[in-house]
């Protein structure tokens, strides 16, 4: 997904200066696009619910891979991870990694991906 | 940074954006927003911990009820998330229009992401009711208990927003939230977009994949 960056809002106070900073975010209709983008995404979820008698593997085949490009969408696009200061990705990366990876070992000792585990 | 760049940095919002302090900082960006980052990357272990707990308890229970898609109101449910994703981008609308010096239209946009959230958590609290009714309290079982923790702490954070939405509404009503403050309106605004992130594991991992 392309980030166009906005042409010129509303008149403001800051006019001359703030052409430059008009360039780093994404323009409103870029954020609009996205937000349309994120609710077919959810719509598309959603629409998982009406599958008659979905296998929990095939629930998450098709939610797993939408879940994680929302939150990568949101991430990026809203949070400005893209286009930020590359030193606030990591930050935020090696939080979410660090969580994955601790919980991960921690479901893992507790035997939860074994056919046998009753949660 | 000498004088100089600070006063160039007083008329140069770009180098805002790219996390470039008003003042030195030993990083070279903003303390206060690599603060929130390192909040948000801690938070992720939060929920992380009640995920996973919620994972591993909720077909745990011996009795009461267990979740399923005949439990779980996911039609209700769904219109709340796309609430929610709704508010995350009134919320983005607010943080562009407050770096373009537009505060009146941000002003508007943090009312309207605030009323959001707060129709997020009516829905959460209308839910709640339903399932006490239904006999789901939050000592029934291992599966209420996992639930209403993970979604209430959630539901904490929303409701926390909510009151920094309106406290900077009312900043911006006093004429305290101008351009020059445009990065306390990001910072917050990353803070909003994270609770709709962790809403997005939510949905799926509780409520779709029951």
């Amino acid at each position: 997904m392309s980030v166009e960056t906005e042409e010129r809002g509303a008149a403001g106070p800051l006019e001359p200066d703030h052409e430059a900073h008009q360039h780093a975010h994404p323009s409103d209709s870029t954020y609009i696009k996205v937000a349309v983008f994120l609710a077919v995404l959810t719509a598309l979820e959603v629409g998982t619910y009406f599958i008659k008698d979905p296998s929990t593997p095939l629930l998450v085949a098709l939610l797993f891979p939408m879940m994680i490009i929302k939150f990568a969408v949101v991430a990026g696009a809203f949070m400005h991870l893209r286009f930020d200061n590359p030193l606030f990705r990591r930050v935020f990366v090696f939080g979410l990694l660090l969580a994955v990876a601790v919980y991960v070992i921690v479901l893992t000792s507790m035997e939860y991906w074994s056919s046998s585990y009753g949660g | 940074m000498t004088d100089t760049a600070f006063a160039a940095h007083d008329t140069d919002p770009a180098l805002h954006d790219k996390g470039v302090p008003s003042h030195d900082t030993s990083t070279g960006v903003s303390n206060e927003k690599l603060a929130m980052w390192v909040f948000l990357g801690s938070d992720c272990l939060l929920f992380g911990g009640l995920i996973s707990t919620y994972l591993l308890l909720r077909h745990r229970s011996v009795s009461g009820p267990s979740p399923s898609h005949e439990f779980f109101d996911i039609p209700f449910t769904s219109v709340s998330s796309f609430v929610l994703l709704f508010s995350s981008l009134t919320m983005a609308l607010a943080v562009g229009a407050i770096h373009r010096g537009d505060e009146r239209r941000s002003r508007t946009f943090l009312l309207t992401t605030a009323l959001l959230g707060g129709v997020f958590i009516a829905g959460q609290v209308y839910e709640f009711t339903s399932f006490v009714n239904e006999g789901l309290g939050y000592t029934t079982n291992l599966f209420g208990s996992a639930f209403y923790t993970l979604t209430g702490f959630h539901g904490v954070h929303v409701s926390v927003g909510i009151v920094f939405l309106l406290s900077l509404f009312v900043m911006s009503v006093r004429g305290n939230l101008g351009p020059e403050r445009a990065e306390t309106v990001e910072i917050f605004g990353l803070y909003w977009h994270f609770v709709d992130i962790v809403w997005i594991l939510i949905f799926t991992v509780v409520y779709l994949i029951p």
